[in-house]
């Protein structure tokens, strides 16, 4: 698998405590080892206080690159929660990016409080769709609630992404990667939820109501 | 083994920034690490301390970063190679030390790392603490890179040996904080020679002038060595249209910038490593390529003025130049640097038109980013004692009446700037300011000043700033309440262990520090309470605030619900029963969801009605006691 262009620019999004950071070092590590250059600028100071967390994953053959993508350079979009996808497609997005967004939303304190409102479902996609070039939806967490706990949605995500071959990033070098960080336990739960992942993409869009 | 002391010289790995620095000082052969914890620093000795013992290597988080230094001098005195980390604002903590220090020389290499924070992402600054280097007159070095950052951390223990003084590395939170490509080098060998200080050989300040002149000195030769350092190139045409002079982040940025515009044979990049004292020379030899000048750079126009300076020392050989930048306002004086904000810079200075996205696109991504994204304000997590305690304060001051208010310091607890904690706070922001400024209210009386006053404070910053300010309020008599929120950690940077919390960084067991009889040592008069006994810790604190003698106490005590092991059963199972939720008709218009504010409860909007969200409850059962209506059950799990 390679890349496509010199280079490709991937933005993990959603709220903190989803695993976004770790999703990242993960495909980091993972492509690192395939003797890629990989930048990745995160902000995750409040990571687990409700804010808005977003991972730039930079992947080049030639070197270095900076650690924030440019507005509209983002290649793909991989978000943990719906209108977080927006968000990153409003500043980084271009009429070629992808995105794979987990359709489980996460209320911001103030739309609970009805301060502000958060986006209508249909609306919310039609916006997805107008500013991409192709959009999957997927019940990631709530896949992951079933498997055990929303945590695993990340991996179910990670699983989706491989699938696509967004990335120049097969799926058994990403296991290899997981076998290095994880114990045999939590191995197998995350091994199982990246399959999980895998299977959305190939019976997409039939098994996704 | 970890990515720190992995011992596979030429290995290729994704390292931080920080574990760059930490694996290059490992590589160094450092034997003392010392720090405070602070973002974006903090990583840097967190990973020292996981190869502490295997390693024979000495880590401390140290009381503040005053202590740090001092701790780190300390070794050096001994002969050992130390690491001092920090963040920007913990410079300043150490910065009275580091103005003697600097005139006391050192004998092991002193390498003190500061990470700025840019735009101030998790800070209350964004402050530039290169002038301290340049205050200090000490040499600094700025990576750009992952692999620069361990390269230079290596060296700079060379170079603060060769000039017998502390040498600063600065790294800023998309270096410290972002991940990159890495080739780890051989670790010395572990031999250590006793650690000893030659009693015959003090090391003194004065006489003052004459150790301030050698600092002049060592600059001048430090301006040698740093003209023929590869940290500092210049790359582009022999005669560019345009001249990029820039340093850490800023390189990267500058290149992209000048990739995207297409501009690779007009204009160059003069890229520095080494920002203070500047290479002269080569500085000289760059402002004669071209007539056009602009600096990328964070934050303040450090590099753009100190160029600047010796621009007009060369002025008769190079002539007349113009100059872009921060002063010229061609790139803003605040705030993260970034690829558009060259772009912005360089479409300004050239007039070339530069859209990044057609302009449908643009307008269709403007409008859906007016319309249809809510903010997503930081809170706090759910189970945290942070948002009980401020509830109950909120409710005694409200019972109190008087116009009461808050005090700050830095921490978690500090979001109760705004709604996550009911907008208590009104002014602080540095450590051990929250009881420092209720010491001052507390004794306006005189002056006619009836409001209380109640001085918030974590566990950590307590003993980091906060102790002094309290002896003072004691001692002076003030009439304030001084809350300390001890959840057993410094967790805002990620659960660093502190003197009151009996476990050190190297994960020896040691007696804690009590705060509570610190406390009444002082003077002051200390209540505990555990903030999830809501009313409880009401009742405390009014009988605070009614007590008009003196410094009152009042330690609200729970461990961060982040500490939970992940597999810990949750107290209670949570729900909301529907048939007693009354919705919007709740007289403290849904006192849960509008007020409280948990991100468990949300609002089902189908049903006008409260709901518990399954994925985000750890069910700590605080929330039952807030409802009015008694909607709000828990059971328990055990």
């Amino acid at each position: 698998m390679n890349l496509r262009g010199e280079s490709c620019n991937l933005i993990i999004t959603g709220v903190g405590g989803q695993g976004n950071v770790l999703s990242s070092q993960l495909i980091g590590q993972a492509l690192v080892s395939q003797g890629y250059f990989v930048t990745i600028g995160e902000t995750y100071g409040a990571s687990q206080r409700g804010g808005s967390v977003m991972s730039h994953i930079r992947i080049s053959r030639q070197k270095q690159l900076s650690p924030l993508i440019p507005k509209g350079k983002a290649d793909v979009v991989l978000a943990l929660e719906p209108v977080e996808a927006l968000r990153v497609l409003t500043a980084y997005g271009n009429p070629g990016t992808v995105a794979l967004v987990n359709t489980r939303p996460i209320y911001p304190v103030d739309v609970t409080a009805g301060n502000e409102e958060y986006p209508p479902e249909e609306e919310m996609k039609k916006s997805l769709e107008s500013l991409s070039h192709k959009v999957y939806y997927l019940p990631a967490t709530d896949q992951a609630m079933e498997m055990s706990s929303p945590i695993l949605g990340n991996m179910i995500m990670i699983g989706a992404l491989l699938e696509l071959q967004l990335l120049p990033l097969s799926v058994t070098q990403f296991q290899g990667i997981l076998a290095k960080n994880f114990d045999p336990k939590r191995l197998e739960t995350n091994l199982r939820a990246l399959e999980e992942g895998r299977k959305n993409i190939i019976s997409y869009p039939q098994a996704i109501p | 083994m970890s990515i720190i002391d992995l011992d596979e010289p030429g290995k290729e790995l994704l390292l931080m920034g920080n574990e760059a620095i930490a694996r290059g000082a490992m590589e160094a052969g450092v034997k003392v690490c010392t720090a405070y914890p602070g973002t974006p620093s903090t990583d840097i000795i967190e990973n020292l301390a996981a190869v502490a013992k295997t390693q024979g290597i000495y880590v401390e988080w140290s009381i503040n970063e005053k202590v740090a230094l001092e701790v780190a001098a300390a070794a050096s005195y001994s002969g050992m190679r130390a690491i001092c980390a920090m963040k920007q604002n913990g410079l300043n903590v150490a910065s009275d030390f580091l103005l003697v220090l600097n005139l006391l020389g050192i004998k092991g290499g002193l390498l003190l790392v500061t990470c700025d924070d840019p735009s101030g992402h998790s800070s209350n600054n964004e402050q530039d603490s290169r002038i301290y280097a340049k205050m200090a007159d000490l040499p600094l070095l700025e990576p750009s890179t992952f692999q620069e950052a361990k390269e230079m951390t290596k060296w700079a223990f060379t170079l603060s040996e060769e000039i017998g003084n502390v040498c600063i590395l600065r790294g800023v939170t998309r270096t410290s904080h972002a991940r990159g490509n890495v080739i780890l080098g051989p670790l010395p060998p572990p031999e250590r020679p006793p650690a000893y200080f030659d009693k015959n050989k003090p090391w003194r300040s004065q006489p003052i002038h004459q150790k301030h002149n050698q600092l002049h000195e060592i600059l001048a030769r430090l301006e040698e060595i740093f003209s023929a350092c590869p940290y500092n190139r210049y790359y582009g045409p022999s005669h560019p249209d345009l001249l990029i002079i820039t340093c850490g982040t800023g390189w990267l940025y500058s290149q992209e910038a000048v990739e995207i515009m297409g501009l690779e044979n007009s204009v160059g990049i003069l890229k520095i490593g080494t920002t203070w004292p500047l290479p002269t020379r080569l500085i000289g030899e760059a402002l004669q390529k071209t007539d056009k000048i602009l600096f990328i750079e964070e934050v303040e126009p450090f590099l753009e003025g100190n160029v600047k300076e010796l621009a007009a020392d060369f002025s008769m050989e190079i002539g007349p130049k113009k100059f872009f930048g921060k002063r010229s306002r061609h790139v803003a004086p605040y705030g993260e640097m970034n690829a558009e904000r060259v772009i912005e810079a360089l479409v300004k200075i050239l007039d070339m038109p530069y859209q990044a996205r057609n302009p449908q696109y643009e307008a269709r991504a403007k409008e859906v980013a007016q319309k249809m994204l809510p903010n997503r304000a930081l809170g706090f997590c759910p189970g945290c004692p942070h948002r009980a305690s401020y509830w109950a304060i909120k409710n005694a001051l409200q019972l109190d009446n008087r116009e009461g208010f808050a005090t700050y310091d830095i921490g978690c607890y500090a979001l109760a700037r705004g709604p996550a904690g009911y907008y208590l706070l009104k002014t602080g922001g540095a450590m051990g300011t929250g009881i420092g400024l209720a010491s001052g209210f507390g004794k306006f009386s005189t002056f006619g000043f009836d409001q209380p006053v109640v001085a918030m404070c974590g566990d950590s910053t307590f003993f980091h700033a906060a102790m002094p300010a309290l002896v003072n309020a004691v001692y002076s008599k003030s009439n304030l309440v001084m809350v300390i929120l001890d959840n057993s950690a410094t967790a805002m940077t990620g659960f660093q262990s502190h003197p009151g919390v009996g476990i050190n960084a190297l994960g020896e067991e040691v007696t804690p520090v009590d705060i509570e009889g610190v406390c009444r040592a002082f003077g002051a008069k200390v209540e505990v309470t555990d903030p999830f006994d809501l009313e409880g810790s009401k009742q405390k604190m009014l009988q605070a605030l009614a007590d008009p003698e003196g410094a009152k106490v009042l330690i609200m005590r729970r461990k961060c619900a982040m500490l939970k092991p992940k597999d810990e059963k949750a107290p209670y199972q949570v729900r909301v029963q529907s048939e007693k939720c009354i919705g919007d008709d709740c007289g403290c218009h849904r006192l849960c969801t509008r007020v409280f504010k948990c991100p468990g409860l949300i609002w089902d909007q189908k049903g006008g009605k409260a709901k518990v969200d399954e994925a985000i409850c750890i069910g700590c059962g605080v929330c039952a006691e807030i409802c009015p209506e008694g909607a709000i059950r828990r059971e328990e799990t055990r």
